[in-house]
């Protein structure tokens, strides 16, 4: 068991053990997306994408609307597959494993990548406390002490344990929005995934809940892998450690950030970034 | 989200700032009047509405508080030529009759709507839907005259076992209103689930739970007291069902459920219980008032006021009991 996250205070080691895998410490790239294209209709949303993610750090997605960027995000852990007719060509490794092999059960890819969405959605009858165990107790995790140190670890990585520790109780729903968003990460990193997907997850924030979102990935990324969706360039300056830049489908430029920003190699990524279009 | 709740800034200026849009004529006080008749048109439908349900329950007042009293609720019907006597087996056969209906509707019509909501496809969804809608449509008795058929009119052999006697019972008025429960139960349940947000769902899959436990746990759970509400509603219109029974329940005037002899002979007891005819409320309602004695006129109203009163604290007490979550689900991503 690896050591716990230095985020807010000291967290005890997990020591009971459960079905669900830690981070790995892998140097390898966490993904490797060879050629992946992806279909709703005859068009195809994401078109060719080869690209290779960094583990234990932050990829950030940019590009104009409509680009393609949730689609390829939620291949990464087949979320794609939930629209009827949604296909997709080409080969994504995890680590090394296919993510598409037919013996693969998807299930078991969205235990190993965890996803955060735009709009916060806590389980509207689950507590604070339910909504982080979730994950854990419907995967058959029954162990009670072994749930409530889950929950305590994740709702500290999250920088929330000190504003619900309190009222553990209370409904998910019952917290502000940035708090919500935030139970959602909590929710998401309590099963240990190895990466998080985020799309666009401090959209839908006022500029303060978006800056603790943005430590807390900053935070995140001693101990995951994340990819995420931005709009907002500058916060993609902020935490992404390498910036991929979509237009129409097609990966255009993947560059660490500073570099992408400062002196892209595409026509396209500098009209995008100097804001002549999207 | 701010962007929800902020008004939206240009929208307001352009209504002001051009007036040339909105041609200000003397049609000022037209309009209000077709205001003002349009609210009184809808008021009035509404009270139309209402009314029936005011006549109906301040009548059965009228003609059955009188002969309503502990006795009435407790007792069995008086022998045939004597006065008095109760509907307490027809209270109890009215409960028995809509359990089993329940136990069999209830799980087929919610766990229908969960296949349709959660996985079926679009052609095959629309197919059912139009099949309940149409079962919906179906007069009770025809359900009546199904159940008739498949246990009154002839035994039930299941590999040259001879599983069930033909003959009414308390069994076969539970299946006819079991037909009458399933589509209900089907519809409104989908309309509550389809209620529930993707998000949900959406959640719950990338945490890795796998679909039935989704259905199940997520999306049925949230949607819960919304599922509540549609089953009790419909429980509430089975509940006064006559035309039904009268093939399948048949009525008695006696318990259905006898028990004697030592508690191992409960199991039996309870079969034949089920196999026996079986008195309710309807029913009982039905012969009273089709009867030349004013007595049983008298038990007829106040028998049909204890139904209306059932169905009704039914109805209220749910709605009361469920209001919240409905609103919940409908209001909240
Ligand atoms: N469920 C769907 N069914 C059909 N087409 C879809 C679906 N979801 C997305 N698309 C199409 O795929 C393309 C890419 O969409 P996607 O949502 O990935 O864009 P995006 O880059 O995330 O945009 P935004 O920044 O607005 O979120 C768009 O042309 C969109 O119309
Ligand atoms: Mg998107």
């Amino acid at each position: 068991m690896e050591p716990s996250p230095a985020t807010t205070a000291p967290v005890s080691t997990v020591t009971a053990t459960s079905a669900i895998p830690a981070p790995v410490q892998d140097t390898r790239p966490a993904f490797d997306a060879q050629n992946v294209s992806i279909f709703y209709t005859q068009k195809p949303a994401v078109d060719g994408v080869t690209l290779q993610v960094p583990s234990r750090s932050v990829t950030a997605i940019i590009g104009p609307s409509g680009c393609g960027k949730s689609t390829f995000l939620r291949c990464l852990n087949r979320m794609h597959e939930l629209v009827p007719g949604a296909r997709m060509t080409g080969t994504i490794r995890l680590y090394g494993d296919d993510l598409y092999a037919p013996e693969i059960d998807p299930t078991v890819v969205r235990r190993r990548v965890g996803m955060v969405f735009q709009k916060s959605n806590p389980f509207p009858t689950m507590s604070i406390a339910e909504n982080v165990t979730v994950g854990l107790r419907l995967n058959g995790v029954r162990d009670r002490a072994f749930l409530r140190e889950r929950m305590e670890q994740a709702l500290r990585m999250s920088a929330l344990w000190d504003e619900v520790k309190n009222d553990l109780n209370r409904p998910g729903i019952s917290l502000s929005g940035g708090q919500q968003q935030r139970l959602c990460i909590a929710r998401a990193v309590a099963v240990q995934p190895e990466v998080l997907l985020m799309d666009e997850p401090a959209s839908a924030l006022d500029p303060i809940a978006t800056s603790k979102v943005e430590e807390l990935i900053n935070d995140l990324k001693k101990n995951y892998t994340i990819v995420i969706v931005t709009h907002n360039m500058q916060q993609a300056t902020r935490v992404a450690d390498q910036t991929a830049f979509f237009y129409l489908g097609k990966l255009i430029e993947f560059a660490p950030t500073r570099e992408l920003f400062n002196n892209p190699r595409q026509p396209q990524t500098e009209a995008y970034i100097t804001g002549r279009f999207g | 989200m701010p962007a929800a709740t902020l008004p939206p800034a240009n929208a307001v200026s352009r209504e002001t700032s051009s007036p040339a849009a909105v041609p200000r004529d003397n049609r000022h006080g037209w309009r209000k009047g077709k205001s003002t008749l349009a609210s009184g048109v809808s008021l009035a439908c509404a009270l139309i509405v209402i009314t029936p349900l005011g006549f109906v329950l301040g009548y059965l007042i009228l003609k059955g508080a009188s002969s309503l009293n502990l006795a009435f609720f407790f007792n069995l019907p008086a022998p045939v030529g004597e006065t008095g006597g109760g509907v307490a087996n027809a209270n109890v056969g009215t409960f028995v009759v809509i359990a089993i209906a329940s136990v069999i509707g209830v799980p087929v019509g919610i766990f229908g709507a969960i296949y349709l909501t959660e996985y079926g496809g679009r052609r095959f969804n629309s197919v059912v839907r139009l099949g309940a809608d149409i079962l919906n449509g179906v007069p009770s008795i025809v359900w009546g005259i199904v159940a008739y058929a498949l246990l009154v009119n002839h035994d039930v052999v299941l590999f040259g076992h001879t599983i069930w006697h033909k003959g009414f019972s308390t069994l076969a008025g539970g299946v006819a209103l079991a037909f009458i429960l399933i589509p209900m139960v089907l519809r409104t349940t989908e309309e509550v689930l389809l209620l529930v947000p993707n998000g949900y769902r959406e959640a719950a899959t990338a945490l890795g739970i796998n679909r039935w436990r989704i259905c199940v746990q997520i999306v049925a759970k949230t949607a819960l007291k919304g599922i509540v509400t549609g089953v009790m509603l419909a429980v509430a219109r089975i509940a006064g069902e006559t035309a039904p029974l009268l093939f399948t329940a048949l009525g008695n005037r006696f318990w259905s459920f006898q028990f004697h002899g030592p508690i191992t002979a409960l199991p039996g007891e309870f079969a034949q219980g089920f196999a026996q005819p079986i008195a309710a409320l309807p029913l009982q309602i039905f012969s009273y008032a089709i009867s030349p004695y004013d007595d049983w006129h008298r038990q007829a109203w106040a028998a049909a006021l204890v139904l209306i009163l059932l169905v009704l604290s039914l109805n209220v007490g749910l709605r009361y009991l469920t209001r919240d979550r409905v609103v919940r689900v409908m209001t909240k991503p």
